[in-house]
């Protein structure tokens, strides 16, 4: 409550948006965004439920158990439920309706089993999917529920299964355990019940949290028997899916104990460094805060399931139609021949006009098949052949982790081939998240990377591969004080915390980039080994010294610095300082003897670059490429003395090679530095600050910034000793892949927690930013926009909603722009903020209905506004080549895609890694997951998920592209087969009275999407490739056809219909043609109507499955076996059909008997048949033929060229390996951007050796709990 | 194998060609090679075959004489004038004269047409019962109710056969006299009507019930014949082998015809002097006209006609062969034409890049 009210008053105050800060935290959004609970009061909602004394046992009954259930069915609910869930889809209700429009004898123009059959197997194949998706789940949650743990039970800790475990039970957990349920925590191994947690699964953050049990409870739970009698009775909040949020109060012992977050380890968690812990359990199963987070997942679909539905609407339109209109010949028809064919007569003395409502039905029985039954199971196991493809890459399998990729969800595969736009999180996702400590800067002097021998320091973790021996030496003899003291310094300022296990030191720090200095530091002989409240104690290269910590300046990202103060065994008072050079180099004193090394160091410029050049282009000029490749091979294997770039200029060769001394330089593209300095402070003027500093810690209004003001009274004058430089380094070939894919047209955002200048850093890096791009900041765009905005107020007027929007560019075109944004800007622009204040100012002062109807007036005008204004930021930042966003939350992140989503109607795709991410990934058409981090969220959520960005363009040029193509094909050709197929009937009826004969045998019907014709076209679908998956990715050009929905749009449907009615023309008009007169070879009349029906019915199968041969482009052996099967399993199962022992068997079902025999052996029949194939097929490799060669489509140009291509590429792979990016000042910081461990350090909580007053601050929150023990 | 069995993470993917997707494949182009030559043998493929259809349809000769009587065009006319508004109709017969100045090349085949009869009517179609046909003695007592209204007599007694195609059954009957020479007497030309109707109908589909008492008479008692017929099924004729479901005339009558416009085979001339066709000289057809077709403006033709290796008169097939050998040549001209302008633009093309 107390930090929420706070930050809305320090949001309503400034009114220049803070970069550095992330704007506000994800909760308050929520209030105001998902409709909760109204606001009632607290103490309304508190009572709600309870964990009562456990001793009494009849209390238990009907609690919640800690038994999970993700699984939808059981052995006797499948098959209902099932069948449930499947009605509800609108395709199924109308084959269903179908069938019970078939039992009604008037119009039953089909047999029964002509649509039963299939409409069976396809409910058949969708229930057997169903069943295997839920026996993994019943797995899944057998295996969970049957975890054990330590449960109090008579008195005693027994073993029992986690679905066991009861609300109100009292649980004891050990190291590594995961946590079986949301428990509050009573006590544990560590001093004052600490206790480490790892969120990992929870919310991805991989660093250890702690959590505290009261003091009470900890004082008084240690035993075992203590804890059985523990009779507390605790209220608390319903059960929800905040995590960082928890509101009860315990009741023990007749006093009230508040409790907060901090005391509850939710289910998920892992215990670590915590021998065991005790709990008692809050909330069990399903309300667990991890259970409430997962099975929320929205349901996707595609751009093409969007367009097929719509499809598919229209042919039912089409249906209909075409059945009135045979209707209303129909009775025509009656009324002119039929009333008076007396051989008609039907004994019923029906109207013409009657007949025709019957018929109608007849016709759309009859027609059904052009509503395809088949399609949406045949794109159900199309998808999830593609998935498993997916599944299976080898290329896509990291197996240092072990960790293939996985399509998660199996719907939504030909969407990936139509990505816009990718919003990407930087940390963990383009970067490692793995910090190293790289090169540093002592007195001027750079030391870089030179292998080093660790060996003689006894504290060296083996780990650190650094890389110069210099530096050792310097260390060794001591003769330069500062390298020492540079040392020093990074074992004693930080807030790391120390574990020592086995004589091991593990390190816990809040940052990966602190723990790495202090690892640092420790590999050079400065090894921080312990630390309590107020001591520290560092092995100096062997020898221990343990300092009196005077004060603890923290970080936070206004300072952008920490400073310790320590007093040395001497008794010398000294500030430790480091931080961002920015605001180091500010600080400094003025007579700083090696501050411009250092700024040299950390200012490499590119004109440095380039001279260095110069000397060597006359040499590179002239050397042959292939000269050039083998140098490169000698340079490489002269190890890491030289570092290569490549820098492109356009001359002939294009291609110059630039070299420098790897070590000349510091900044490389993806350091974090920071700047190092320390300070002598007088007793006295320590003793002066001393007091200000006690008097602010205790301020009870504003303390941070008087802290703040404090702090910065002393850490000035300043000497520098140096900078380091530790690496972020980005996971593999993310540069490659960002320029694929933006070669494929595909625009990548970065959207990162991230501070501006590392977001900046790392887009360089990552070459998404280049020299050349302008970049554009938050200023420069509201700007921007608000001169926009002026211009259509001005234009718009009354007549603004009926002037068609012209898009007019934001930049002059040319030239490369980027858009680096900060979430505060982010919410300037998209005018978030105003109307946060204007919803708080409207909940205040609600009074008469006039200012009612004046506030949503303008509050509608504001919702127009806002409206415009983000229509016109997304036009603007898609006018940019690259967009990054820094400093933005996991909210604002999910609604930048949203905007994206919304006004551009593009298709999206986040990635990411963490929990911060998953907002994003549920947002956008597609989510992408980084897997094989410990963190699992956002895979948990997350539509498909591999280990490393770079598979992203394997997903998307090559899975992506051909699942689109293949898709694409495949609807194309079902829509035609079925058109070609069901319009016979509709050409024969004109020459049988609109009665609503078949112009097929019912067998055939049956089968026709069944057998004959769904295994080529199923298997065109999985395995088609128009160019190999090298050669997508060699040529991200040919992505855009998916971008563009080229393949499968309203034309290409209508293209397809067209071309099933030309066939269907085709398939009945020849055989009539051929059936007028004609007679057999023997005399006998063949021109019966079931002779006909074999002849189209041949013809036709010949000509899909010929047809699905001419589309499939990649013709392996089963492809052909199926086109070839499928055609003689037409025959076979037609000859068997129509035999005579079947018919002596069901005389009345099969009624074609002799008809195949009789008809295929008259050789004007199969002359018939082969004319009828040919027309059909012709013209379609005419027009192929032709459009190919007049307007060639990329890949029909590359396919033509493969084999040129393919030796092409084995040079090319070759040369690229000299690409790689120009070396540019980048800088940056090495903190995370949350506060360190300072709070929890200076408390003393953690130390084990004594207890000290609580005075140090905890949390604001904790103030309540700390007057509870105190008194 | 074992090396990597152990280096393979448990997750590991398998690498055989199918999950990895390289399975061999052939992936064809249509290239101008392929495609070129295929439209230019097809199409001279299409025109010889189209040539020898042509030929061979012209080669074949057709006397069809139409015995309607709608115009009082034929003596046949009286019997329809007579036949008009009565059911039902009286009997009547007439003759058709006619004289072949040459050999009719036989083998000759009789042929009925009849147009404007929607035999492919679907509830027309449907109105039979083919376990009844098929001789299924509890079929025969209960026919089955697509039948209706042919399903059961006035008098309650299921009607064998059952259905609106037994009772619509074609009950004109012809016989041809051959006059040898002028003024001579007629005499009978043997018509061969055995043999008409398809093998597997004949001896599979079309089965008599099974005999009582060696009698098929008794075989059929309880039943009545469909509503039109005069002769119950039994004694369609007198050769047991031919009577019955297995009357040759009835079987070629219930194979239902594809289009409204349709001959059935009546009989076969084989037999004695006229087995090589019929000699020239005057002939007379004599036609007991019973079927009524003025009432929906039908017509009904008798028709001779000789028969070829690919089955009657039809020139349809030739003409389209010929027509779509001649449209592929042309198309092939065509193709090739825009594939020597085009080729040499991409070429160009390419070299650009």
């Amino acid at each position: 409550m107390n930090t929420e009210r706070e930050s809305e008053t320090t949001f309503e105050e400034d009114s220049q948006p803070n970069d550095e800060v992330v704007p506000y935290s994800d909760d308050e959004t929520e209030d105001d965004l998902e409709d909760q609970e109204p606001a009632v009061e607290p103490e309304q909602n508190r009572v709600n439920r309870e964990a009562e004394e456990i001793q009494e046992p009849f209390k238990k009954e009907g609690r919640q158990n800690n038994a999970i259930k993700t699984y939808k069915y059981n052995v006797f609910t499948f098959l209902p439920l099932n069948l449930l869930e499947q009605f509800k889809r609108a395709a199924n209700l109308y084959f269903l309706i179908l069938l019970i429009l078939q039992t009604i004898p008037q119009i039953s123009t089909l047999a029964w089993y002509t649509t039963l059959v299939p409409f069976l197997v396809v409910l058949g194949v969708t229930a057997i999917k169903d069943l295997v998706d839920d026996v993994a789940r019943h797995k899944m949650d057998k295996e969970i529920n049957n975890r054990t743990c330590e449960v109090i039970k008579d008195g005693r800790f027994k073993i029992a299964k986690w679905k066991e475990i009861q609300v109100g039970d009292v649980i004891r957990l050990k190291k590594n355990d995961f946590v079986p349920a949301d428990i509050l925590l009573l006590s544990s191994s560590e001093p004052n019940s600490l206790c480490y947690v790892e969120t990992a699964e929870l919310d991805g953050e991989t660093n250890l949290k702690f959590k505290m049990a009261l003091e009470i409870t900890h004082q008084y739970l240690q035993k075992e028997n203590s804890l059985a009698t523990f009779d507390g009775f605790i209220e608390c909040e319903e059960p929800n899916n905040r995590l960082d949020k928890f509101t009860g109060t315990l009741f023990w012992r007749k006093t009230s104990f508040p409790l907060d977050a901090d005391r509850i380890l939710l289910r998920g968690c892992v215990i670590r460094n915590t021998d065991f812990c005790h709990g008692l359990v809050i909330f069990a199963g399903a309300d667990t805060k991890m259970m409430k987070n997962s099975g929320k997942t929205r349901f996707k679909r595609t751009k093409i399931d969007y367009l097929m539905n719509y499809m598919v609407y229209t042919i039912f339109v089409v249906l209909i139609l075409l059945s009135a209109g045979l209707a209303i010949g129909h009775a025509y028809w009656e009324a002119q021949v039929g009333n008076y064919s007396w051989y008609l007569y039907s004994g019923e003395d029906a109207t013409p006009s009657y007949r025709g409502f019957l018929n109608f039905w007849g016709y759309i029985i009859v027609l059904n098949t052009l509503v395809p039954i088949s399609l949406y199971v045949s794109v159900e196991v199309i998808r999830l052949g593609q998935s498993h493809f997916i599944n299976w890459d080898l290329q896509m399998y990291y197996a240092e982790k072990d960790t293939p990729a996985k399509a998660r969800t199996t719907t939504l595969n030909e969407q990936l081939g139509q990505i816009h736009y990718i919003f990407s999180d930087k940390t963990g996702t383009l970067t490692q998240n793995i910090m190293t400590f790289k090169k540093c800067c002592i007195n001027g002097h750079i030391y870089g990377p030179k292998q080093v021998d660790f060996s003689w320091n006894m504290y060296a973790d083996g780990k650190l591969a650094f890389y110069d021996h210099y530096l050792i030496e310097q260390i060794q003899s001591g003769k330069e004080p500062g390298v020492r003291q540079f040392f020093f310094l990074l074992a004693v300022c930080h807030t790391v915390m120390v574990d020592r296990l086995d004589g091991q030191l593990n390190y816990q720090a809040a940052s990966p980039d602190e723990g790495a200095l202090v690892s640092a530091a420790r590999n050079f002989g400065f090894a921080f080994l312990a630390r309590t409240q107020n001591t520290i104690t560092i092995s100096e290269l062997g020898t221990e010294r343990t300092y009196k910590v005077l004060a603890i300046l923290d970080f936070n990202s206004d300072r952008k610095r920490m400073s310790i103060i320590v007093r040395t065994p001497e008794g010398n008072i000294r500030l430790y300082c480091k931080g961002a050079d920015t605001v180091i180099y500010e600080r400094l004193h003025r007579m700083n003897p090696t501050k411009q090394e250092t700024q040299d160091a950390l200012d490499v410029s590119l004109t440095s670059t380039l001279c260095a050049t110069d000397s060597k282009l006359g040499f590179w000029d002239y050397l042959e490429l292939e000269w050039k490749l083998h140098f490169d091979l000698i340079l490489q294997s002269f190890g890491m003395l030289l570092e290569i770039s490549v820098l492109e200029l356009p001359t002939n060769p294009p291609i110059v090679l630039v070299l420098y001394d790897g070590n000349e330089i510091f900044a490389s593209e993806t350091l974090r530095t920071l700047c190092l300095c320390y300070k002598e402070i007088e007793e006295k003027e320590f003793q002066e600050w001393n007091k200000k500093f006690m008097a602010a810690s205790i301020a009870s209004t504003n303390r941070d910034e008087a802290l703040d003001k404090v702090y910065e009274e002393i850490e000035k004058d300043l000497i520098l000793l140096g900078a380091t430089a530790i690496e972020d380094r980005l996971q593999d070939g993310v540069p490659e892949t960002i320029s694929k894919l933006s070669k494929a047209d595909i625009k990548i955002w970065v959207l990162t927690g991230d501070k501006k200048e590392t977001a900046e850093n790392i887009g360089f890096a990552c070459e998404l930013l280049t020299e050349d791009t302008t970049i554009c900041y938050g200023e420069d765009i509201n700007a921007l926009l608000h001169t926009r905005m002026e211009n259509q107020r001005n234009r718009g007027g009354v007549y603004a909603k009926f002037v068609p929007p012209v898009h007019e560019p934001f930049f002059p075109t040319g030239g490369n722009r980027a858009l680096i944004i900060t979430g505060s800007w982010l919410n300037e622009i998209l005018l978030e903020k105003k109307t946060k204040k204007s919803n708080i100012l409207k909940l205040k002062f609600p009074r008469t209905e006039e200012e009612r109807r004046m506030r949503t007036q303008s509050k509608r005008r504001l919702e127009a506004k806002k409206e415009q204004q983000q229509q016109n930021f997304v036009d603007l930042a898609c006018e940019c080549s690259a967009v990054i966003c820094c400093r933005v939350t996991p909210k604002q992140k999910a609604m930048v895609v949203d905007l994206v989503k919304r006004y551009k109607k593009a298709i999206t795709l986040a990635i990411g890694d963490g929990a911060n991410d998953v907002n994003m990934i549920k947002t956008a058409h597609i989510g992408v997951g980084i897997s094989g981090q410990e963190g699992m969220q956002a895979v948990m959520s997350s539509d498909y998920s591999f280990a490393q960005f770079r598979y992203l363009q394997r997903l998307l040029l090559v899975h992506g592209r051909w699942s689109y193509i293949r898709m694409c094909k495949f609807l194309r050709y079902f829509f035609y087969k079925n058109f070609a197929f069901t319009l016979v009937h509709f050409w024969y009826s004109f020459f049988n009275g609109y009665s609503a004969q078949t112009a097929y045998e019912d067998w055939f019907i049956t089968l026709y999407n069944l057998l004959y014709s769904s295994l080529p076209v199923l298997l065109m679908g999985l395995l088609d490739q128009d160019v190999s998956d090298k050669l997508s990715l060699r040529f991200p050009g040919l992505y855009v056809v998916g971008q563009r929905d080229l393949l499968f749009n309203y034309r290409r449907f209508f293209v397809s219909l067209l071309h099933g009615v030309l066939t269907s023309m085709i398939l009945f008009f020849i055989p009539l043609g051929a059936y007028l007169q004609t007679v057999g070879q023997d005399g006998e009349a063949p021109s019966d109507y079931q002779s006909f029906a074999v002849t189209i019915a041949s013809a036709l199968i010949i000509t899909v499955n010929f047809q699905i041969g001419l589309d499939t482009s990649y013709w392996t052996f089963v492809n052909a076996f199926s086109i070839f099967g499928s055609i003689a399993l037409y025959f076979g199962i037609m000859f068997d059909f129509h035999s005579a022992g079947i018919h002596v068997l069901f005389p009345s079902a099969f009624q074609f008997t002799g008809t195949a025999s009789n008809a295929l052996r008259q050789p004007y029949i199969w002359l018939t048949i082969i004319l009828t194939v040919a027309v059909c097929l012709l013209p379609v490799i005419a027009i192929r033929f032709l459009s190919m060669t007049i307007w060639p489509s990329e890949s029909d140009k590359i396919q033509k060229h493969r084999k040129r291509l393919k030796a092409e590429e084995q040079w090319k792979r070759r040369q690229n390996v000299f690409r790689r990016g120009m070396s540019t000042r980048r800088s940056a910081y090495a903190f995370s951007h949350q506060p360190g461990y300072a709070d929890l350090i200076s408390s003393g909580r953690s130390i084990r050796k004594k207890r000290s007053p609580l005075d140090g601050v905890i949390a604001d929150g904790t103030a309540e709990y700390r007057r509870t023990v105190e008194s | 194998m074992t090396w990597s069995a152990t280096a393979r993470g448990a997750h590991q993917p398998d690498n055989t060609a199918f999950t990895q997707q390289r399975l061999p494949a052939w992936q064809p182009l249509l290239s101008a090679s392929i495609a070129l030559p295929l439209f230019f043998c097809a199409g001279l493929a299409f025109i010889g075959l189209g040539l020898g259809l042509y030929y061979s349809s012209n080669g074949i000769k057709e006397l069809e004489y139409d015995y309607t009587g709608d115009l009082g065009t034929s003596n046949c006319s009286v019997c329809a004038a007579a036949g008009q508004g009565r059911s039902p109709p009286p009997r009547c017969s007439c003759a058709w004269y006619f004289s072949l100045p040459e050999l009719f090349q036989g083998p000759v085949y009789l042929y009925y047409e009849l147009t404007n009869f929607y035999q492919n009517y679907r509830r027309y179609g449907v109105s039979r019962d083919d376990e009844q046909l098929s001789g299924l003695p509890s079929a025969l007592r209960h026919p089955a109710n697509e039948c209706a209204p042919y399903q059961l007599s006035a008098a309650g007694l299921p009607i064998a056969p059952c259905g609106a195609i037994a009772n619509s059954l074609f009950n004109d009957s012809f016989s041809l006299w051959h006059q040898r020479r002028a003024g001579g007497p007629y005499v009978e030309v043997p018509l061969d009507r055995t043999g008409i109707a398809w093998w597997t109908d004949y001896h599979v589909k079309f089965r008599n019930p099974p005999l009582v008492n060696g009698s098929l008479a008794l075989a059929f008692q309880g039943t009545a014949p469909p509503p039109n017929w005069h002769r119950p099924v039994y004694d369609l004729s007198t050769d047991p082998n031919n009577t019955g479901f297995i009357n040759q005339d009835f079987v070629v009558w219930m194979r239902t015809a594809a289009l409204p416009t349709f001959r059935k085979l009546y009989a076969r001339i084989r037999q004695g002097n006229y087995s090589t066709g019929l000699p020239r000289g005057a002939y007379r057809v004599n036609i007991t006209y019973n079927y009524p077709v003025r009432a929906f403006g039908g017509h009904k033709l008798i028709i001779f006609s000789s028969i070829s290796w690919m089955g009657g008169k039809n020139p349809f097939l030739g003409i389209a062969y010929l027509v779509v050998g001649s449209l592929c040549i042309l198309m092939g001209f065509v193709m090739l034409v825009v594939y020597i302008r085009y080729q040499d633009q991409n070429d160009e093309d390419e070299d650009e890049e």
